[in-house]
């Protein structure tokens, strides 16, 4: 397997291969302990070295494990719309199905590629099963070709975290300006269970709309979900993150920093408090560089006096203080805007592991350098 | 080191400094006093070269250079440094990268000195973020002992701080002003806001000024006016206006 994807690696022009390796694909594998690799709508590697921990694509494992259909169109309803039923209507569906079996904890990362290189549409149907105490952290780095101009990118993505276990879901896009791209995820928490979603898109794409939705329905469940994202000219980001506090004890935490030099991002979030005992907070801080719309919609809505919800965004400029008191140290006004935005992107995201950590923050700094 | 002629700042489109005429030589320190309001602290961030500080006429010249119209960070470069009364929290900017971004030292070079002022821990934290009032105040000390500026200027460096924090950074800003060096071979400068003189007990000043309503009023030994102030209040100084 592993020369295999080396091959169709080869076949990759440099500027490819460095728009991949953006989106956190280690081809020799250091730091990942598996991978999934599909370009257009081949499955060009699934390989995976962890003991207990199985990666199929997903018709090997519907037809491997009789009960995986049970998790197949359960968190993300089959209709929910278009692009779903786009998914659910393909003959031949491609994605990747990660079954970590119980107690099995694996903290080096699983990757999942997607590369859209020449169709018009890729799509793609992801179920991700972490069970009973089990840990698991998977790197989906989604990417376009540097020639591809226009097309598509649908993703389904469900998972499922098990009682007491752990779901680092880390997502980084690097697409086209003349690429749109609709995600469609859901995740259902277990009691005692933790759901980590990241979100990294630094890159320009014409347009990003989705609103993962974790429904934490077991005691004591946590999501947490963190967005960076800059829109630059000409994108638009429609973004949003939901959790569902179906059980007591369960908290969910949505923060989000949107940055745009022109494009338009509508930053979304919604948490439903419906049990005793349950918290959550929504948090979306966006800076506007140059032109371009912030516009946050964040939403609480709590239907028992149980519930503590709290939200809190700002939209504005990088404050001319901050910018001044840097200069005074002797940084150029251009260092100190620039350490300042680093700063602002920076988002500490506990739990997650060193190497995924490294992976955002080489995104960022390779945005960094275009401000 | 400092020659500030005839200088006239506008804020917002008011003038808010008057006339303002000071030398300050190398080797020395001064001290700054007045009302709340009465316009020191715009002094001193016209000095470092802040937005919104307008000037309409005068000139500022140091080391011989005029910085009336220098970006900031050019006088950073020249030696000009500053201790914030109310520096702003940036959240994601460490304390520690912005040390090594400012100077080029070793980290365990910037350990050493954040260790000297009690920031080791804070290396690591971003900059000013859930600080106390001591904490800023030795951070900022922190910064300057990074940056070695030959002209330091002051805000209130007692503000905030308790008497064990005040002994720590009395010392440490003496240092910095090279009141260690015999006074011929003094080269360092300072230009010191303060209250309540505190700052007095740990650095030697050589001279003071008061400003009132964006003025100058007088100039004299710091420890006299000082003295006069607690005695008669700045009332005094309004009337001495008066008279003149």
């Amino acid at each position: 397997m592993q020369t295999d994807i080396i091959t169709d690696m080869e076949h990759l022009s440099e500027k490819d291969r460095e728009r991949l390796a953006l989106t956190g694909l280690e081809v020799e594998m250091r730091n990942r302990c598996g991978s999934f690799f599909q370009i257009d709508q081949n499955v060009v590697q699934t390989t995976c070295m962890a003991e207990g921990v199985e990666m199929l694509p997903i018709k090997a494992a519907l037809e491997k494990y009789d009960w995986v259909k049970d998790y197949y169109w359960k968190a993300v309803p089959r209709d929910k719309d278009k692009y779903t039923r786009y998914v659910a209507d393909q003959e031949n569906p491609q994605g990747l199905v990660v079954i970590a079996h119980p107690g099995t904890k694996i903290e080096m990362p699983l990757q999942a590629c997607l590369f859209l290189r020449e169709g018009p549409v890729q799509h793609v149907h992801n179920i991700f099963i972490a069970q009973e105490d089990s840990e698991i952290h998977i790197i989906s780095g989604c990417a376009s070709s540097w020639q591809k101009e226009h097309g598509a990118h649908i993703g389904v993505t469900e998972i499922y975290v098990g009682k007491g276990a752990k779901v680092t879901s880390t997502m980084i896009h690097n697409w086209n300006r003349g690429i749109a791209v609709f995600p469609r995820s859901a995740t259902i928490v277990e009691e005692g269970g933790l759901f980590l979603s990241n979100y990294v898109c630094m890159q320009p794409v014409r347009k990003v709309s989705m609103y993962p939705t974790a429904s934490l329905v077991g005691d004591n469940a946590v999501a947490r979900f963190s967005s960076i994202v800059v829109a630059t000219p000409g994108s638009t980001l429609d973004l949003g993150s939901r959790a569902i506090l179906g059980a007591e004890h369960t908290s969910a935490e949505l923060v989000t920093r949107a940055i745009t030099t022109g494009g338009t991002i509508i930053s979304r979030g919604h948490i439903l408090g419906a049990k005793d005992n349950t918290r959550g907070h929504i948090e979306c801080r966006g800076l506007i560089l140059k032109d371009g719309i912030i516009h946050a919609i964040p939403e609480i809505e709590g239907t028992i006096t149980g519930t503590e919800l709290s939200h809190e965004a700002a939209v504005g400029k990088i404050a001319r203080h901050e910018i001044e008191y840097l200069m005074a140290r002797g940084l150029s006004e251009e260092e100190a805007t620039a350490t300042i935005i680093r700063g602002f992107l920076d988002v500490k995201i506990s739990g997650l592991p060193a190497v995924l950590q490294a992976q955002i923050d080489a995104a960022i700094d390779k945005a960094e350098s275009g401000f | 080191m400092l020659d500030i002629s005839d200088l006239h700042v506008e804020v917002d489109g008011t003038e808010v400094l008057h006339d303002i005429n000071l030398h300050i030589g190398w080797g020395e320190t001064h001290v700054l006093m007045g009302p709340n309001g009465s316009g020191k602290s715009t002094l001193l961030k016209t000095i470092m070269g802040f937005g919104g500080y307008t000037i309409t006429s005068g000139s500022i010249i140091f080391k011989g250079q005029d910085i009336t119209r220098m970006p900031i960070h050019e006088r950073a470069h020249l030696g000009i440094g500053m201790m914030f009364q109310n520096p702003p929290a940036i959240s994601g900017l460490k304390l520690g990268k912005l040390l090594t971004a400012i100077s080029g030292l070793k980290e365990d070079e910037i350990e050493a000195l954040a260790r000297s002022v009690n920031m080791g821990q804070f290396l690591n934290r971003d900059i000013n973020v859930g600080f106390s009032g001591g904490e800023i105040k030795r951070s900022e000390v922190l910064q300057l002992k990074v940056q070695q500026p030959d002209f330091l200027m002051l805000d209130e460096p007692e503000s905030g701080v308790d008497l064990e924090n005040i002994n720590l950074m009395g010392r440490e800003i003496a240092t910095l002003l090279e009141k260690d060096v015999r006074i011929v071979n003094r080269r360092r400068s300072g230009l010191i806001i303060t209250h309540t003189g505190y700052i007095l007990d740990y650095v030697d000043a050589d001279q003071g000024h008061v400003i009132i309503e964006g003025q100058i009023r007088c100039h004299g030994n710091p420890r006299e006016i000082l003295r006069l102030i607690k005695e008669k209040g700045y009332g005094e100084c309004l009337r001495c206006k008066q008279i003149s």
